[in-house]
C-alpha cells in the first residue's frame, strides 16, 4: 500500500485510541473527586500533568479545576491532543484513505466527529460530562469493532491495528504513573525506593490502605480492568495493579499485551519472523517487547528509579519504536536521480 | 398533496406539461407525489439530509477558509427523462465525441481541418488550453477524451441543447451514483414498479475503459487515480471513484518517475504504474513540461507519457475541445469529420474573436449571456440582462481587451423541475451533465447529474454558487 496511505491509517487510529483514553482518564479523575481523599485542585492538576500538555494549559487557564480541565482536554480546539481535536484529525485522515476503509467504519468515524463538534460547539457538557464521555468511549470501540468485522485484516489493518496498541500502551503507562503526580511537585524530583512512596505500598506488603484502594481501583477502572484484574489478585494493591497493567499477556490495555499484539502486526506487514530484525522497527519494538517478557514487577519497584522511572523509560522507549516505524515505512525515499525533462 | 397549486409560470417544467398533466415516462412519479401525505416530503428531504451528513457526502469550496467543506445539497424530487428522448440524447452525444475525439487528434497531428479552413488555425493555436508540448502525440488506442461530462440544457421552446462540453477532468459523476443511493433508502415508494435505467455499473464501465486504454505492454494494468489532495473541491469524488473501481488514489508526492517509467512508493518500495486517471489539469501535471510552481504534479511525467510507458486519462491537451469559442464550430467539425448533421443543436453563440460577430455582441451586450473562453465552474460569466451598469461596461472593457477569450449567447429561459420547498414544491431552473466514457466503445450512463439552482428565479446551478443536485431518470414505459 501506498507509503502514504499507511501514515495515515496508523495516525487515524491512534488519534480515535487517544481520544477514547483522555475520556478514560477524565472519568477516573471525576470519580476520584467524589471520594475526596485528594483534594480535587491535585487530581484536576495531575490529570492535565498525566497528559503532558502542562505549559499549554497553564498558558490558558488560570487554575486546575473540573470545568477549565474538561474545557481543556475534551473541546478545546487548539489542544491537538483533547478529544474534539483528535477526532477532528482522525476524520481528516480517514477522509484521506477513505479509499482504503470499509464505508460502514468512515460513517462512525464521520458520526463521531460530528457529535464531539455539537457538543464542543454548544460547551453542555462541561457541568454533566458522564454521558459525553461514555458516547465517546462507546463510539471508540465501535469504530474498533466495525474495523475488525469490515475491513480485510490485511496490510492497512495491521497498521490500524498496530497505532492503536501503541498508543494504547503509552496511555496505559500514563494512568499507571498517575501517583507520581498527586504528589505535591517538590516531592517529585526524586523518588526514594519503593514503599516509601506517598501513595504505594511496598513489594512486600499485599494489601492496600483505604486511600490506597480507592486510588488504584479507580486507576483499574480507568483501564475497564477491575474485574479481570480481580480474576487473577483479588485484593488491590499498588504492586499487583502495576503488575497486571505492565506484565499481563491476555488484558487488552495491559502495556505487554498491546506491545506483543503491535508486533505481530508488525512483522505480519513485512513477513518477519520474532526474535531477529531487518529493519529499525522490527528491532526497537521487538526490543521493548522482549523487555517485557523477561521483567518482573519486583525488580521495578525495586530499583533505585522505581516505578517512575521505569515508566519514563517506557514511554522513551516506544517513542523511539515509532519513530522507527516512521522512517521504515512513511519516510521511503525513492533511489537514484528522479526523471529529468529533456 | 395536492399539484393542482403547483405553477410552471410558463417556464417548459420536466414533470408537467402546460395544463399540468404529467409528461410522458413521470405518470408513476406524478401520482405518487400526489398520493404522498401531508408533510411527508418535508419529512423525506430531512431523512435524505441526515443521511448526506451521515454518509459525509461533501463538496470543498474555493475562497472560503482553506478546505471549508459543505454537505451536497440534495433535492428529493427526481428529474424524469423518457427513454424514447434519452435514446435521442445519447446517440447525439457518441456523434459529438466521436467527432471531438477525431478534432483533437487532428490538430495535434495533421491539421487537416484548419487547412480545409472549416476551423481557423488562430482559433486553436491561440487557444489558452492548446497544448504545443502535444503536437505529434498518439495516445494507446487513438483515444484522447476517454471521459467526458456534456452539460445539456433545455431551452423556454422544449428543445435540448448542448451548452458547455467539458473534456478535461469533468466531476459530478460521483454524486449521480450517491443520489440514486440516497434516492432509494430514503424514498423507495416512489421506484416501485417502475423501470429505470441503472447507473450502478458506471464504476466498472470506467475501470474497463482505463484497462483497456493501457499501453500494449502492461499486461495486467496497474491503475491510480491521482488527486491533488483534500483541499481540491472535488476530493470526495475522487476518493469515491478510486474505492469504488479498488484501485489506488494517489496524490503528486506518491509518485515518482525513473527512467522514464512511473512509480508509486508503497511500504513495500515502488511499484510500478500504467494508466492514470488525473484529477489534475494538464498545467500542474508536471513541472518540467508546463507551469514549473505545480506543488501537486509529478516530475517526469509527461515523459514518461511520450515514451509511452504510461497512458494519462484524459491526454493532456483535450482542453482545446473544450475551448468555449472551439465550442461554436462543434457543428461544423461534426459535418467536416462524419458528414453528418449534430443530432444535439448548439445554442447560437457569437465568437467574439471574429470582428463582425464581437460588433454585433458589444452592440446588444445587454441582451447576452457573456462568457470567457476557458473558465469552468460558472466563474467569471455575465449574465447581460441581469447586470447593472458597471457589470456591463466592465464586461465590455473586459471583452475589447480579449476579443478571443469570449463568445455570447442569448439568455436562456431554462426549463425547471418541481422542487422541494418547505411542505410544498416550486419550480427551480435545472441543466444535464451526461457522462460518457469513450473506451473499446462509447458508452453514455444512462441519465447524468441533473443540478438545480435552488435560489428562487436563479439559473446558477454551480455547487460553489448556491446549486444543488436531483436523481436523474431515464424511465422505460410500460411496469416493471
Amino acid at each position: 500500500m501506498l507509503s502514504r496511505v499507511a501514515d495515515s491509517v496508523y495516525w487515524m487510529n491512534r488519534q480515535i485510541e487517544r481520544a477514547e483514553n483522555v475520556a478514560r482518564a477524565v472519568e477516573t479523575t471525576l470519580d476520584l473527586a467524589l471520594e475526596g481523599t485528594i483534594s480535587p485542585g491535585r487530581l484536576w492538576n495531575a490529570l492535565v500533568c498525566t497528559f503532558g500538555d502542562e505549559s499549554d494549559f497553564w498558558a490558558r487557564f488560570g487554575l486546575a479545576d473540573q470545568a477549565n480541565v474538561i474545557s481543556f482536554l475534551a473541546f478545546d480546539q487548539t489542544n491537538p491532543n483533547s478529544i474534539a481535536s483528535c477526532l477532528q484529525a482522525a476524520r481528516e485522515n480517514a477522509r484521506t484513505v477513505r479509499d482504503m476503509i470499509s464505508t460502514p467504519m468512515w460513517e462512525e468515524i464521520n458520526k463521531a466527529h460530528l457529535y464531539v463538534r455539537s457538543a464542543a460547539a454548544t460547551n453542555a457538557e462541561i457541568d454533566h460530562p458522564r454521558e459525553f464521555l461514555d458516547d465517546v468511549k462507546r463510539a471508540s470501540q465501535l469504530i474498533t469493532g466495525v474495523s475488525d468485522a469490515t475491513m480485510s485484516h490485511g496490510e492497512a489493518w495491521h497498521f490500524a491495528r498496530m497505532g492503536r496498541l501503541i498508543e494504547r500502551a503509552d496511555k496505559t503507562s500514563r494512568v499507571l504513573d498517575v501517583e507520581h503526580y498527586f504528589q505535591p511537585a517538590a516531592a517529585r524530583v526524586a523518588r526514594p525506593p519503593s514503599g516509601a512512596a506517598a501513595f504505594g505500598s511496598g513489594p512486600a506488603v499485599e494489601a492496600a490502605s483505604g486511600t490506597d484502594a480507592v486510588q488504584w481501583s479507580a486507576v483499574l477502572e480507568s483501564a475497564s480492568a477491575l474485574e479481570m484484574y480481580r480474576k487473577v489478585y483479588g485484593v488491590v494493591s499498588r504492586r499487583s495493579v502495576a503488575d497486571f497493567l505492565i506484565f499481563d499477556r491476555e488484558f487488552p490495555r495491559a502495556m505487554h499485551f498491546c506491545l506483543i499484539k503491535a508486533e505481530e502486526s508488525l512483522l505480519a506487514i513485512t513477513g518477519g519472523s520474532k526474535g531477529a530484525y531487518t529493519n529499525p522497527a522490527e528491532q526497537r519494538l521487538g526490543r521493548l517487547r522482549s523487555n517485557l517478557d523477561y521483567g518482573a514487577i519486583d525488580e521495578i519497584l525495586g530499583a533505585q528509579s522505581g516505578l517512575h522511572g521505569f515508566i519514563d523509560g517506557f514511554q522513551t522507549s516506544l517513542n523511539q519504536a515509532s519513530e522507527a516505524i516512521f522512517a521504515t515505512f512513511f519516510a521511503l525515499q525513492p533511489v537514484g536521480p528522479s526523471g529529468q525533462e529533456a | 398533496m395536492d399539484l393542482q397549486a403547483y405553477q410552471t409560470e410558463g417556464f417548459h417544467d420536466e414533470l408537467f406539461d402546460e395544463s399540468l398533466g404529467p409528461r410522458p415516462g413521470a405518470e408513476l412519479l406524478v401520482s405518487r407525489l400526489a398520493a404522498s401525505s401531508d408533510g411527508e416530503l418535508s419529512e423525506r428531504q430531512r431523512a435524505a439530509d441526515k443521511m448526506l451528513l451521515t454518509m459525509g457526502i461533501t463538496f470543498n469550496v474555493y475562497g472560503h477558509e482553506a478546505g471549508t467543506e459543505k454537505i451536497w445539497p440534495f433535492d428529493i424530487v427526481p428529474r424524469v427523462i423518457d427513454a424514447g428522448e434519452w435514446s435521442t440524447i445519447e446517440r447525439g452525444l457518441k456523434q459529438r465525441i466521436h467527432a471531438l475525439n477525431l478534432f483533437i487528434d487532428d490538430v495535434y497531428n495533421q491539421r487537416r481541418i484548419v487547412a480545409d479552413g472549416v476551423v481557423p488555425d488562430w482559433l486553436v493555436d491561440s487557444g489558452k488550453c492548446f497544448r504545443g508540448p502535444c503536437a505529434g502525440l498518439k495516445p494507446p488506442r487513438g483515444v484522447w477524451c476517454h471521459i467526458t461530462g456534456t452539460d445539456l440544457v433545455r431551452g423556454g421552446d422544449g428543445v435540448m441543447y448542448v451548452l458547455e462540453d467539458n473534456l478535461r477532468t469533468p466531476s459530478g459523476v460521483s454524486y449521480v451514483l450517491e443520489n440514486r443511493e440516497v434516492m432509494k433508502r430514503t424514498f423507495p415508494q416512489l421506484f416501485a414498479g417502475q423501470r429505470i435505467s441503472p447507473v450502478e455499473n458506471y464504476p466498472e464501465k470506467l475501470l474497463a475503459m482505463l484497462e483497456y486504454i493501457a499501453p500494449p505492454q502492461a499486461r495486467d494494468p496497474t491503475v491510480v487515480v491521482l488527486t491533488p489532495g483534500i483541499f481540491n473541491s472535488a476530493y470526495f469524488e475522487h476518493s469515491f471513484l478510486a474505492r469504488q473501481m479498488g484501485v489506488e488514489l494517489v496524490q503528486g508526492s506518491d509518485l515518482v518517475v525513473q527512467g522514464d517509467v512511473v512509480f508509486m512508493r508503497t511500504t513495500h518500495g515502488l511499484e510500478r504504474v500504467d494508466v492514470i486517471y488525473r484529477r489534475i489539469d494538464d498545467d500542474f501535471l508536471d513541472p518540467l513540461a508546463f507551469r514549473d510552481d505545480s506543488m501537486v504534479g509529478v516530475p517526469g511525467l509527461m515523459r514518461a507519457y511520450r515514451a509511452g510507458n504510461v497512458a494519462l486519462v484524459n491526454a493532456p491537451g483535450t482542453g482545446i475541445a473544450d475551448d468555449k469559442a472551439v465550442y461554436a464550430y462543434v457543428p461544423k467539425i461534426i459535418r467536416y469529420y462524419l458528414g453528418e448533421d449534430a443530432i444535439i443543436p448548439n445554442v447560437p453563440t457569437y465568437v467574439c474573436g471574429e470582428p463582425a460577430q464581437c460588433d454585433h455582441v458589444l452592440s446588444k451586450l445587454g441582451e447576452f449571456v457573456v462568457k470567457p473562453a476557458n473558465e469552468s465552474g460558472g466563474y467569471g460569466i455575465v449574465l447581460g440582462p441581469r447586470a447593472t451598469k458597471e457589470q456591463l461596461e466592465d464586461c465590455r472593457a473586459r471583452i475589447k481587451a480579449n476579443p478571443r477569450n469570449y463568445v455570447a449567447q442569448p439568455m436562456l429561459s431554462l426549463s425547471r423541475v418541481p422542487t422541494v420547498v418547505g411542505d410544498s414544491l416550486e419550480g427551480r431552473h435545472v441543466d444535464l451533465r451526461p457522462f460518457i466514457l469513450y473506451g473499446e466503445e462509447i458508452f453514455v450512463l444512462p441519465g447524468g447529474l441533473t443540478r438545480v439552482a435552488l435560489v428562487k428565479g436563479s439559473l446558477v446551478v454551480n455547487s460553489s454558487q448556491g446549486g444543488g443536485s436531483k436523481d436523474t431518470w431515464v424511465v422505460h414505459e410500460g411496469r416493471r
